[in-house]
């Protein structure tokens, strides 16, 4: 690929992935690949790592070198936290987030798969579907990423074996389905020697499918396929009163970004939680007017009737009403070291909106390496638990399932202001 | 019921987008933000950003900018000039002044100031009583940054603990904090040195002259070009050539390199940039190449 090439001429937008694993699954040698293929890596940053190879007594530079991140991370050889890396093919752009395989893998993987699309779930041709397989494809379903790539790792340590790749096929399909897990791809692979990640290589004829980066351009850059209801939650209100331009005086602009759906002038909507309903009148960005506006893209809207909304509001489109509760039935996973205590009250922060909260219950805690329900009384750092809270306020929800935007929330230590955990309600 | 076949954005609208929301999160969220306005290139973005997210209406923070005092002239007039446009506050906080009241020490005359403007940031910090301060830094600039979350927590003293972050899911931001602390937030974070040019051929962004291709004195120094200038004059011995340069980045002048080029418009350096074989910070900054690790520990001690 020439560097000319490199510049979009089609823009097929931006796909956020996650990949899974630990450093033993060649992970940080793949995202590696990826970047040193796609020609991501520059020289400076190849010679560093040339360095380093060299200081630790490597023969080959060590792509894995490449997202080394702290220092006590290299001083440790280990990951400690989500890292974000970036490259692009010339057609679309990449953003990987990289979490740790071992320490916090609960909370680390959740925060990365949260705004992921994708997975990549490494396994080691050698050692087949491990627990910690099960335990990643457990939560990246928990999370509901739509799309799933196995990468059956390290082939070349299997002598390239269509057998063992069957095997371990097999073998996971088997532990999918009892999961309802769909929509999975699997591709053998040596992110080492560079085989089906951006290349095809030479040793790999009997697989027929795309290589990991076509497979990676084709996927649909939207965590959803299926038409979602139209969910606006307000952020903030524009009201330039005190312009020198008197056509400013009457605007009121309801400014946040559309989480999901479609919304075109002179559609029917109700503002929630007052139940008002009215029309829009102009979907603005920078005062430029847009027939329509959909999912992810942040607007100004403007309606038909002068209504009293503010932060926190939503508004929707008439006939599609979210339920509007005080008690929410959600999965939760708790991200902090200090244990989540039912004495106590939260703050839940779900889309714009903020509500005081009380848990109701536990009904169990998932043992995420058996898939066991276990009974519980309290939840420790990265347990995942289906759990009920009581609010203080109502909030404008749907399932998790049907809508990532309206059914995941945030739980904040007032103590501490730390986000203690999160949740997706059922 | 509207019928339209699902729609994605593209990967700048996806940017851009993102980082619109993140600063109304900001407004929505602080009582007393500030964006910090340089005058570079990303905090150029920022502007555009926040002109969509926040017109017809003023923008809801100051812009405020922490002067080395030996930044290029070209720079901060460009600076002065566009907060005037866009008829927004400036606050302009230097590093001299704190020089003047004692709490900046400088080892040496000629050390460079700018790590020195953590100290006048969190002086203005404090005496604004700002609770979020909005920066255009990028996580593709450094490692340390890669882990960096969009909304960065900083204890009373500015530091950055980035074994203890708080968890960033969703697009569910937390802002919140208590007296004295400060957050620190990114919109940009996802954006890469290409994305930036490419945006600013989109939006028809104005930038400080020397970021095209000018003739400039410099001297060569252990590989690496450096500017003769009033702050860096040439040392005896120095062999001064004109040569033709422009700026990737720009900050203190005294770790501020520019590199050879000929582009002298943004289609002509998004090419070079597509083409380069040198990093952004690598080429250009000098100040990041002390230690694997110098960006990491001037975040912990407070720097942006």
């Amino acid at each position: 690929m020439s560097a000319m090439e490199k510049i979009p001429a089609i823009d097929n937008g931006l796909l956020r992935f996650l990949t899974c694993g630990s450093v033993d699954d060649g992970k940080s040698t793949l995202i590696g690949r990826l970047l040193f293929d796609s020609k991501t890596i520059l020289a400076d940053t190849l010679h560093a790592i040339e360095r380093t190879s060299k200081k630790r007594g490597m023969d080959a530079i060590d792509l894995s070198l490449l997202t080394d991140g702290l220092q006590a991370e290299r001083e440790q050889g280990i990951t400690i936290d989500v890292a974000y890396r970036y490259f692009t093919t010339g057609t679309r752009k990449y953003i990987i987030a990289d979490a740790p395989g071992h320490e916090q893998y609960t909370r680390n993987m959740v925060t990365a798969a949260s705004t992921a699309d994708l997975a990549i779930i490494l396994i080691d041709a050698r050692k087949g579907v491990l627990t910690q397989t099960r335990r990643h494809s457990y939560l990246t379903h928990l999370v509901n990423i739509p799309h799933l790539v196995v990468a059956i790792n390290k082939m070349d340590l299997v002598d390239y074996s269509q057998e063992a790749f069957d095997r371990i096929m097999a073998d996971y399909l088997a532990f999918a389905a009892k999961l309802n897990i769909k929509d999975v791809h699997f591709i053998p692979m040596s992110a080492l020697n560079g085989d089906m990640v951006v290349e095809r290589g030479e040793r790999l004829d009997w697989y027929q499918g795309p290589t990991l980066i076509d497979l990676l351009e084709a996927a649909s850059t939207s965590h959803t396929d299926h038409q979602e209801s139209f969910r606006f939650p307000v952020q903030y209100v524009c009201r330039p009163q005190d312009s020198a331009n008197p056509e400013l005086h009457d605007y009121r602009g309801f400014m946040g970004r559309v989480e999901s759906g479609v919304v075109a002038i002179g559609d029917a909507v109700t503002v929630l939680p007052s139940g008002r309903e009215t029309r829009v009148k102009d979907i603005q960005i920078n005062s430029t007017s847009l027939t329509h506006a959909f999912a992810e893209q942040s607007i100004t809207l403007l309606l038909d009737d002068e209504i009293d909304i503010s932060r926190g509001d939503m508004i929707v489109r008439t006939g599609e009403l979210p339920q509007f509760t005080k008690q929410i039935n959600a999965m939760l996973c708790w991200l902090s070291e200090s244990p989540l205590d039912p004495r106590r009250k939260y703050l839940i922060r779900h889309t714009t909106r903020d509500s005081k909260a009380m848990l109701a219950g536990i009904e169990f805690r998932m043992d995420i390496n058996t898939m066991e329900h276990q009974a519980a009384e309290k939840l420790a750092m990265n347990d995942i638990a289906k759990v009920s809270f009581k609010l203080a306020q109502p909030i404008f929800a749907d399932s998790y399932a049907e809508n990532r935007g309206t059914g995941a929330f945030i739980v904040i230590d007032e103590s501490s202001n730390n986000t203690v955990g999160a949740g997706m309600i059922l | 019921m509207t019928t339209l076949t699902k729609q994605t954005l593209s990967h700048l609208d996806w940017l851009e987008s993102e980082a619109i929301h993140i600063m109304r999160e900001v407004a929505g969220q602080c009582s007393n933000p500030v964006l910090l306005f340089s005058g570079g290139k990303d905090s150029i973005c920022m502007l555009r950003i926040a002109e969509k997210a926040f017109r017809p209406g003023k923008f809801p923070f100051p812009l405020m900018h922490i002067d080395t005092g030996h930044n290029y002239k070209e720079v901060t007039d460009f600076r002065d000039k566009r907060a005037a446009e866009l008829g927004e506050r400036l606050i302009v906080r230097s590093v001299e002044d704190s020089m003047a009241r004692g709490t900046v020490v400088l080892k040496t005359d000629d050390e460079s100031r700018n790590k020195h403007q953590s100290v006048t940031l969190l002086e203005a910090i404090e005496e604004f009583s700002f609770d979020a301060c909005i920066g255009g830094a990028r996580r593709d600039e450094e490692k340390a940054r890669a882990k960096e979350r969009i909304f960065s927590f900083r204890d009373e003293f500015g530091q950055w603990d980035p074994k203890n972050q708080r968890p960033e899911l969703w697009d569910l931001y937390n802002a919140r904090s208590f007296k004295g602390e400060n957050i620190r937030v990114f919109p940009i974070s996802n954006w890469t040195e290409f994305d930036v040019w490419q945006y600013i051929e989109r939006e028809n962004l104005e930038l400080p002259s020397i970021y095209f291709a000018h003739l400039r004195p410099i001297v060569r120094r252990q590989g690496g070009m450096l500017p003769v200038t009033e702050v860096t004059p040439a040392r005896p011995g120095d062999t001064i050539e004109q040569v033709q340069v422009r700026f990737r980045t720009v900050g203190d002048i005294t770790c501020t390199a520019p590199v050879e080029s000929a582009a002298d418009t943004i289609a002509k350096i998004i090419a070079e940039t597509a083409t380069t074989t040198i990093t952004e910070r690598g080429a250009t900054r000098l100040d990041d190449q002390t230690s694997d690790a110098s960006m990491e520990q001037r975040k912990k001690e407070g720097y942006f």
